[in-house]
């Protein structure tokens, strides 16, 4: 018996599992509203993953007013695509337009490390895709549970496996990320996705379905009934459990009812995927396509709705000529797959020819599933009834929008109270030199070589700066030399002590990541990383992450182009610690005068520290590691400050006054200190300021300051300049070729090999 | 001075090592897998990747396809071929060069700057080499484990034809640390690293992989 729209018409009676799907009383009630009657299984299916907070954003949409009111009219000249499409899109020049996006594969990564990470890359991918774009690199922040837990063991290498594994075998270069450990991630890791790319600017391709009469094709691969999750409730005998569908179509509760065992974790096929890259773009440089969406989360739900709401017309799509590699699949379980590499195009008549023989070419199955239609009903059929008759916007952009209570909550005085001032320093010689090997191998701080080098990070043959640099830089344009530099960052540590500061800190630090490499920081994105949302200190955290993050983006002057939200990252009533992952692009007009982060490339350079260093230490990884203390108040953010050594740090880099440098976060002035020399085999001799305890000046973690190593010769030009533009600029060391040590006079002297063995043991140590 | 590099679904370096060819002087010619025709080159280039997804085994299926059965007859003939990485795997799988890539010793993916010792300087691919000279260039694969009988490898060691070894740390447990190898006539060679990753020092560790590529521009223009 198909549940047709004039079944459900006939029979307004019928109970429907609407709370096994995640849909509250109220939602469902609105379904019925919008229609007039009952959904059918396969409508509600499609409201209810539309709906979900995953899809729909209904707790933080709210919030994005605070984008909007901080975007000025010379931050938004930049931007050729902003939030609302499948992913940002800014002009950097030359012609060329850039589309960049980070996305959220928490939960799936979970339970099933490699699959959930792999298919968060391929997701993320195409998105950049459905842009027009041609994918050209891939970043992952990452966070873990603590180090040495046994499940961090089981979550970790099948995550960086996926990432690779699908990464690699696709071809798109991994250029940096983030491996951060904290026991607040135990029970849920957070792997995030970033991916970048590139196309003229007049190839931007938006996700619409225009052109009454235009054909709807679906390509890629088959359709089946993995990564289905909660939706199976509605095909099975009997409805266990009440738990909520949250995020990412995943929930352990619901799969305990899924009927055949499926897997709820989307399987990934990176050969598919690759080809269908090509695919795309060849179909992209023929100029046949109007519209294009990817299928994601919700799958053609998703897809189908989104494309007619954004379009000027309606649409219809015969759901049986879908190609599946599973019989007996229901309307709604088709609606709601979450079939990994797959396509949605939307081409005229005349050129579905053409279409399908660049289809065949590359050997990815292509099927005319529908058309674009007069009038606004997007109508689904199944055997010759009509299944699905909704307004698609009700479905893609008119879901419910929640004001969420938002309380600070009672112990956030008392954390901020417990300062880290209290905490035993060390203070002779002999001690601090003890700390200084402790630190650099502490998970947090050791070498990522044992993760960075399961990834490709030569294909594709564009890439300038990759880890263990602050930023990865790809080449755009090989004529000009145009690239861009990319950085993620979040100490969520600071986030915890003060949300608003703290996302300001890292957004400060992202910028400040790009700017080290010698590019021009030009737009944001972000991943918003939160617990539950029904929390309303979750919620304060969030709405001052927001606010912190589109204020600060206002007064350095670049815009929000997008973004991700993922809530309910939590076991039990314990949230992660809030983590807003902050993406930032920059823009440099010749990757050959790029900045490098190793020293020694030039004979005879002088280091300079820029910038101020406080006694801060609220939140740091000093305090961490050594007390296991989280409180105080993070250290102080100095946006227009932090503008100034952009600005520094490209000028010096255009006139060749810059060898090398590198940012000071995690870990302070050492830590920096000891990167710099191993990268650069090389030793430094490093005087401290006589009149600052050195404890201090080693380890605290002051934003806005920058190591730069200038040649000799350039060294009065490049102080001068500091000293005309109000940038504090201390000289505090030279590079020593001839050394194999990095020598810190008054404090310690360190063979680099003693060095190398403790920021580089600890990795494989842990993870083999 | 034409010089073809094969695309087959999956294939990931194609664009770099036409990227390589053009760079060393000579003209890249794009060859397709499922089109029997080498369009005129004068060599052959198997770029590195994951041909099919490499499900099977690396470059079992690539072997097959139509574009391989005129790059063997021609190889016969004595056209030179280079397999790079997956490239190599396809040529092992079509009996050009012997031996096998298994998966690597610590099963993970290894991408790194690797130095290399040239073995053998007199290969159509390795002229420009002086012997012994140590080259860092990347590698990065998943099955790069070169085995082989052990009459196979006392025939290539005793041959020269070991043309390519790991130096310093041995990156995926290859026997005796092989890194590339050559047919008997030094026309047809297949190594594990990427030398089209290292024509430039700004997006590679250095510019020696350009070696290879001037190599053979001189071994055909002697010919």
């Amino acid at each position: 018996m198909i549940d047709s729209v004039e079944h459900a018409a006939a029979t307004p009676e019928q109970a429907q599992p609407f709370r096994e799907l995640g849909l509250k009383d109220d939602e469902y009630t609105r379904i019925r509203e919008i229609l007039g009657r009952r959904p059918t299984d396969a409508e509600l299916a499609m409201y209810s993953v539309m709906w979900s907070e995953h899809c729909s954003y209904k707790s933080s949409k709210v919030h994005w007013k605070h984008w909007s009111a901080n975007t000025t009219p010379e931050m938004k000249a930049k931007m050729l695509a902003g939030i609302g499409e499948n992913a940002g899109v800014v002009d950097i020049g030359d012609g060329w337009a850039v589309t960049f996006k980070l996305e959220s594969h928490n939960h799936p990564s979970y339970v099933e490390p490699y699959q959930g990470a792999a298919t968060g890359v391929g997701g993320i991918v195409r998105d950049i895709m459905a842009m027009g774009a041609r994918p050209l690199a891939v970043m992952d922040p990452l966070r873990f549970g603590a180090a040495d837990h046994p499940d961090t063991k089981r979550v970790l290498p099948g995550v960086v496996a996926g990432i690779g594994g699908y990464g690699n075998c696709l071809g798109l270069p991994n250029i940096g990320g983030e491996v951060v450990f904290d026991s607040s991630y135990q029970g849920n890791p957070l792997v995030n996705a970033l991916c970048v790319g590139a196309m003229r600017s007049e190839d931007l391709h938006l996700a619409h379905a225009s052109g009454t009469g235009n054909k709807v094709i679906l390509f890629g691969a088959r359709t089946g009934l993995d990564g289905i999750g909660g939706v199976s409730v509605l095909a099975s005998e009997s409805f266990s459990g009440d738990e909520s569908r949250t995020d990412e179509t995943l929930d352990p509760a619901s799969r305990s009812s899924a009927r055949k065992k499926l897997p709820a974790v989307q399987v990934g096929d990176p050969f598919t995927e690759k080809v269908l890259i090509e695919c795309c773009l060849e179909l992209f440089r023929e100029g046949i396509v109007v519209g294009i969406q990817d299928l994601g989360g919700a799958g053609l739900s998703c897809a189908t709705s989104e494309l007619a709401s954004a379009g000027d017309g309606g649409m219809h799509v015969e759901l049986d000529r879908v190609p599946l590699r599973a019989t007996g699949m229901t309307p709604a379980e088709i609606l709601s797959s979450e079939s990994q590499e797959r396509m949605c195009a939307v081409v005229k008549p005349s050129d579905v020819d053409a279409f399908m023989r660049v289809c065949e070419k590359w050997d990815v199955i292509a099927t005319e599933i529908g058309e674009v239609t007069e009038g606004d009903r997007l109508v689904i059929t199944w055997q010759g009834e009509v299944v699905v008759d909704v307004p698609p916007r009700t479905v893609a952009h008119e879901g419910p929008m929640y004001e969420r209570p938002i309380a600070r909550p009672a112990d956030q005085d008392a954390l901020i109270a417990d300062g880290a001032e209290k905490l035993a320093r060390p203070s002779t010689a002999d001690e601090l030199r003890a700390e200084v090997l402790r630190m650099i191998a502490s998970p947090n701080l050791a070498s990522r070589r044992w993760v960075t080098e399961q990834y490709d990070r030569y294909v594709r043959g564009g890439t300038v700066l990759a880890q263990p640099s602050d930023s990865g830089m790809i080449r755009i344009d090989e004529e000009t030399g145009r690239g861009v530099a990319l950085a993620t960052d979040c100490n969520a540590r600071f986030v915890k002590l003060d949300p608003y500061t703290g996302t300001q800190l890292a957004l400060a630090e992202a910028y400040r990541n790009v700017a080290v490499s010698g590019a021009t920081p030009l737009a944001v994105t972000n991943c918003l990383n939160f617990g539950s949302p029904e929390d309303p200190g979750v919620m304060w955290q969030f709405e001052q992450a927001v606010r912190g993050l589109a204020e600060g983006c206002k007064e350095l002057g670049i815009p929000v182009t997008g973004g991700n939200v993922s809530f309910y990252n939590q076991t039990g009533s314990t949230a992660i610690l809030p983590t807003p992952v902050v993406g930032v692009l920059g823009v440099i007009d010749d990757v050959r005068r790029r900045i490098p982060t190793g020293i020694g490339a030039e004979a005879g350079e002088t280091l300079l520290l820029l910038g101020d260093t406080r006694d801060e230490f609220g939140g740091s990884e000093w305090a961490h590691v050594v007390h296991g203390h989280l409180g105080g108040v993070p250290p102080k953010v100095d946006l227009a400050r932090e503008k100034l050594i952009g600005e520094i740090l490209v000028a010096g880099s255009r006139d060749g006054m810059i060898s090398a440098a590198h940012d000071l976060s995690d870990g302070g002035l050492v830590q920096t200190l000891v990167e710099t020399c191993l990268i650069g085999e090389v030793g430094a001799r490093v005087f401290l300021d006589p009149d600052q305890d050195p404890f201090v000046q080693l380890f605290s973690e002051s934003a806005g300051r920058v190591l730069v190593a200038v040649p000799r010769s350039e060294e009065l030009r490049f102080t001068e300049m500091c000293a005309a533009r109000g940038l504090p600029c201390r000289r505090t060391g030279v590079v020593d070729p001839e050394s194999e040590a990095l020598e810190i006079q008054d404090v310690a002297t360190f063979p680099l090999e003693e060095l190398r063995t403790a920021w580089e043991g600890t990795l494989p140590a842990l993870f083999g | 001075m034409k010089i073809g590099a094969v695309t087959f679904p999956g294939t990931l370096d194609d664009s770099d090592t036409i990227r390589a060819i053009e760079a060393a002087g000579a003209d890249a010619v794009a060859l397709w897998h499922g089109d029997a025709d080498l369009r005129g080159v004068d060599a052959v280039i198997l770029p590195g990747g994951f041909s099919y997804g490499d499900y099977l085994r690396a470059g079992a299926i690539a072997r097959f396809a139509p574009v391989m059965d005129v790059i063997i007859d021609a190889a016969h003939k004595g056209m030179p071929v280079l397999g790079i990485c997956n490239g190599f795997q396809v040529l092992c799988e079509a009996g050009l060069l012997p031996g096998a890539l298994l998966r690597n010793a610590g099963l993970h993916f290894v991408c790194r700057d690797q130095w290399l010792k040239v073995e053998n300087n007199t290969t159509a691919w390795t002229t420009r080499f002086e012997k012994d000279a140590e080259i860092i260039i990347p590698v990065k694969n998943m099955d790069g484990r070169f085995t082989a009988s052990k009459s196979t490898v006392d025939e290539l060691e005793g041959e020269g034809r070991v043309v390519f070894r790991y130096v310093g740390t041995n990156p995926n447990g290859s026997l005796d640390d092989i890194a590339g190898i050559s047919d008997p006539t030094g026309r047809i060679v297949g190594l594990m690293p990427h030398p089209e990753h290292a024509i430039d020092a700004l997006t590679g560790p250095s510019d020696d992989g350009l070696g290879l590529f001037l190599s053979l521009l001189d071994s055909v223009v002697t010919a």
